[in-house]
């Protein structure tokens, strides 16, 4: 049954995430953390983390990492061939069209309306994330609870992603180092 | 290519893909860059005009990116057989990787140095999401197409604070876009 419900849940994130990268990020965190309750948020978030550092895609490796979680390795693989069974039949029949046809007008054409909500989607998700961060797991965002290294941190980053146009895995690794200074230092 | 025996051409199309995936950080976009780089300019299997086609194709499909191309190159050079090979071959690196790492993970996590690491790196997830926002979103704005415009606030509005299944703003957006495609054509077609 549990195995039945990984395989579903997967499907659907393989099946409705349009735009590659983080695209696959609100379609998880529904999923996986707001329907199931599978992941606490800022387990969701470590996923992420450990996702950008390693290779592969964000959803074949959240589809592994939860599946093992929750059933064993068994899990894991039912997870994956969740996530990748709608690729596998929509990829093959678009080919499979367009070796035929050579024509991609209709489904530029879905992907173009796509590309804006794909864009408001990943930003809330990535709100949830900050939410997280600056107000821990019970998320009650109150002035006097918020972790104002976090958001000191935040900031940084922000301008070495954007200004200097620093690689993404060491900014991030950079967050960690400064938070773990912070820690050491007693703020 | 037809020189060389498909048994063959299955094999190195099954260690091409493997190393393509066990090696690329950086998401969907590099892996398809480098899956031309191989398939067209090293082995020239394949035409660059078809394979740009074959991106797009795999860009625009639902489903990681680098899924999709694996098995649009698959299925162009080898049909089923060659899909399954590139698919099995994309996904074994990741599979193990992440195995390996959530073994460890629960035992990382209560060490105080790493969950303080961890918690850090949270931030800066968050940061770079909020980058890719930033360059994705103001692409939008620059376009000044006024239904993109519309329709960003709106998915926003609705996943942010009406707590709507992305789900149903994928398909309904999705939905817009054949009706806007096929309203177009026909305006095409009148003139």
């Amino acid at each position: 049954m549990i195995l039945f419900q990984l395989f579903l849940s997967f499907l659907q994130i393989g099946a409705f995430s349009f735009g590659g990268g983080y695209a696959a990020v609100p379609l998880i965190q529904s999923q996986i953390v707001n329907r199931h309750g599978w992941l606490s948020m800022s387990e969701f978030t470590d996923l992420i983390t450990i996702s950008q550092m390693t290779p592969g895609p964000i959803a074949v490796n959240s589809a592994t990492f939860v599946g093992i979680k929750i059933a064993g390795f068994a899990g894991a693989i039912v997870a994956t061939l969740g996530c990748i069974l709608p690729s596998c039949i929509i990829v093959t029949l678009i080919a499979r069209l367009y070796l035929k046809y050579r024509n991609l007008a209709l489904l530029q054409g879905v992907l173009g309306s796509l590309r804006p909500a794909v864009v408001a989607m990943i930003a809330s998700a990535g709100i949830s994330i900050l939410v997280t961060a600056f107000w821990g797991p019970e998320a009650v965002i109150a002035f006097a609870a918020t972790n104002w290294v976090m958001i000191a941190i935040f900031l940084l980053c922000l301008v070495l992603l954007l200004k200097v146009k620093l690689d993404p895995i060491l900014v991030m690794v950079l967050a960690g180092v400064l938070n773990l200074a912070a820690a050491a230092a007693g703020l | 290519m037809k020189t060389e025996k498909r048994s063959k051409i299955l094999i190195k199309l099954f260690f091409s893909t493997l190393c393509l995936s066990a090696f690329t950080f950086g998401g969907g976009y590099v892996i398809v860059t480098l899956l031309k780089k191989k398939f067209v300019d090293e082995y020239h299997w394949i035409e660059e005009d078809e394979m740009l086609d074959l991106v797009a194709i795999a860009q625009s499909a639902p489903g990681a990116i680098a899924v999709n191309g694996a098995i649009v190159v698959g299925y162009k050079l080898a049909g089923m057989l060659g899909a399954m090979v590139t698919i099995i071959a994309t996904i074994i690196p990741p599979l193990v990787i992440i195995s390996v790492i959530s073994m460890f993970y629960a035992a990382f996590r209560d060490n105080f140095l790493v969950s303080k690491m961890l918690e850090g790196m949270q931030t800066g997830v968050g940061a770079v999401i909020a980058s890719v926002v930033w360059q994705m979103g103001t692409d939008v704005v620059k376009s000044k197409k006024p239904v993109s415009i519309l329709i960003m606030v709106s998915a926003f509005a609705a996943t942010c604070f009406f707590g709507v299944n992305v789900v149903i703003v994928v398909l309904v957006c999705a939905l817009l876009g054949v009706v806007r495609t096929l309203l177009t054509h026909r305006k095409e077609e009148l003139k």
